[in-house]
């Protein structure tokens, strides 16, 4: 339309001169035409999701606003995000086996696909080609091009060859191409190695423990932790030497004898390493285990307000933030990584799900569920700097995440 | 400072807080409303079981995935948990009225 209203401009303009200047004006309109992005980056963008309602928010932390919301992306409970190597689009992975590609900066979405009944989450693979769910049914990875969300490789997850699946969990991007999850129903690791094509190597490792939750890599992708919950310890594989096999540390990590009731699975993914030491939470217990990453031992404990369910490291690695599981989830506190004491607590309001530092670590940004708001606050001072209303948040997902291993 | 003068107020209602929380729940004084206990079945079970109830790492949960179990049935596992299951006993935290309340509106959709 402003195709035509341009070239009608031209065709009536009697001098030479006016010409030029209708044309230079027909220019700069059909740039905003064509183009309706502003110039600017996504580096301080980030994507909160809004559980209850399907929708995502986009939040840019320097104007401290949300910038807009993308609906439509359906059953969002226990949803996540990893971005396009660009950091421009999120791709949305939803517990109905959802995957939506959004446009962070138009705001709408790009493609979507059901893509199974049920889901966990997803990665995308080192080189943004692409994007790998983790499905609990049916169970198994399915992977998809990143442009064109295109079913790519089927990996179901089967249990000893017989038609059975199990729930994949704990699925992430490793270097060189490669996923590597985890089988909720078997106990086993498998990596998906797609260095040479859409043709994955399989390669499986049994008997890793019972009933793998949660899994995390370290931030260079040489360690794959999966969390186990029907027994105490942690499969660990060193992707610097996957011919060694799966071994087991943290052998008292877990419920040990008495074993608590667990209200939330804790996550592993926000998993702290500040300096050597890594901050784990406990399960069922009301610690924060920490942990020396150069033995896998652990090496102290620290009593917290309830059970942890993330625990994230500032940018600065001087403190990590700890939230907890409900009926505790009113609260979050902030331990010290050198003398491991707590020295800070918040309590934003009622069901405080997730939290996300801003790339350098001048902001954090809390959800806080039952008060149906987004909170950001300055983590050296403590105070609130913008408090943004949205309906039941959980997950946010700056999008730095596009350029680090593992998120 | 600042982070520390924040800390030492903090922490003693968090003592406050957890002190209520389970005793409530040993008494069996149901403390939550309607409201609150249907937000609670939505969003706290449906952290396993899915906000709709079609299941995730736990079961699922809609009316005819618990045909076979009554509604005491349900209150029970509500309370006690599953052992050997990722399903933890709730009675800390919730009173046998509220589980009742729980298990009746996952079987019917209307819990009253």
């Amino acid at each position: 339309m402003m195709r035509t209203a341009f070239s009608a401009r031209i065709s009536f303009a009697p001098f030479r001169a006016t010409r030029n200047l209708f044309v230079a004006g027909g220019i700069l309109l059909l740039a905003a035409c064509a183009n309706t992005l502003p110039a600017r980056g996504t580096a301080d963008l980030a994507t909160i999701i809004a559980r209850a309602t399907g929708e995502v928010a986009i939040l840019d932390t320097s104007t401290r606003q949300f910038t807009g919301i993308v609906d439509g992306l359906g059953d969002l409970s226990h949803a996540s995000i990893v971005y396009s190597r660009d950091g421009r689009f999120a791709f949305v992975f939803g517990r109905d086996g959802g995957l939506t590609k959004v446009d962070i900066l138009q705001h709408r979405i790009v493609d979507r696909t059901l893509q199974a009944g049920n889901s966990i989450g997803g990665a995308i693979s080192q080189d943004g080609r692409l994007v790998a769910v983790a499905n609990y049914e049916p169970g198994g990875v399915r992977v998809f091009d990143s442009e064109t969300l295109e079913l790519l490789a089927d990996i179901p997850a089967t249990i000893d060859g017989s038609s059975d699946r199990s729930k994949v969990i704990g699925l992430v991007d490793a270097p060189g191409n490669r996923f590597i999850f985890s089988l909720w129903d078997s106990g086993e690791i498998w990596i998906a190695d797609f260095s040479t094509g859409n043709e994955p190597k399989i390669s499986r490792y049994k008997d890793i423990g019972t009933q793998p939750y949660d899994a995390l890599i370290t931030s260079d992708g040489r360690y794959y932790i999966a969390g186990l919950f029907g027994e105490d310890g942690m499969a660990l594989l060193d992707l610097w030497h996957p011919e060694n096999g799966v071994r087991r540390i943290l052998d008292h990590y877990g419920m040990g004898e008495e074993r608590l009731p667990v209200y939330k699975m804790p996550h592993l993914e926000g998993w702290a390493i500040a300096g050597k030491r890594a901050f784990v939470p406990a399960i069922g217990r009301h610690e924060v285990l920490v942990i020396d990453t150069e033995n896998w031992q652990k090496i102290g404990r620290i009593p917290v307000h309830g059970q942890p369910v993330f625990v994230m490291a500032h940018p600065d690695n001087r403190h990590v933030w700890v939230n907890f599981s409900v009926p505790d989830y009113d609260t979050v506190q902030i331990i010290d990584t050198e003398n491991l004491a707590i020295v800070g607590e918040l309590k934003p309001g009622t069901g405080v799900l997730h939290m996300e530092f801003s790339p350098r670590g001048d902001q954090i940004w809390l959800s806080v569920r039952d008060n149906n708001k987004v909170v950001g606050y300055n983590p050296y001072t403590l105070q609130p700097i913008a408090e943004l209303p949205l309906p039941s948040p959980s997950g946010i997902f700056m999008s730095d995440r596009a350029g680090r291993i593992g998120l | 400072m600042s982070i520390l003068r924040k800390s030492l107020a903090g922490i003693s209602t968090a003592i406050a807080l957890t002190a209520i929380n389970p005793a409530q729940a040993e008494n069996g004084i149901s403390t939550r409303t309607p409201d609150a206990l249907e937000q609670m079945v939505r969003q706290d079970c449906g952290s396993c079981h899915g906000l709709t109830f079609k299941g995730g790492l736990g079961s699922p949960l809609l009316p005819e995935n618990l045909a076979a179990y009554s509604v005491e049935d349900l209150a029970q596992i509500i309370l006690e948990g599953l052992p050997g299951t990722a399903m933890p006993p709730w009675r800390a935290i919730v009173t046998r009225d509220e589980a009742t309340w729980m298990a009746r509106y996952l079987k019917t959709g209307e819990p009253e």
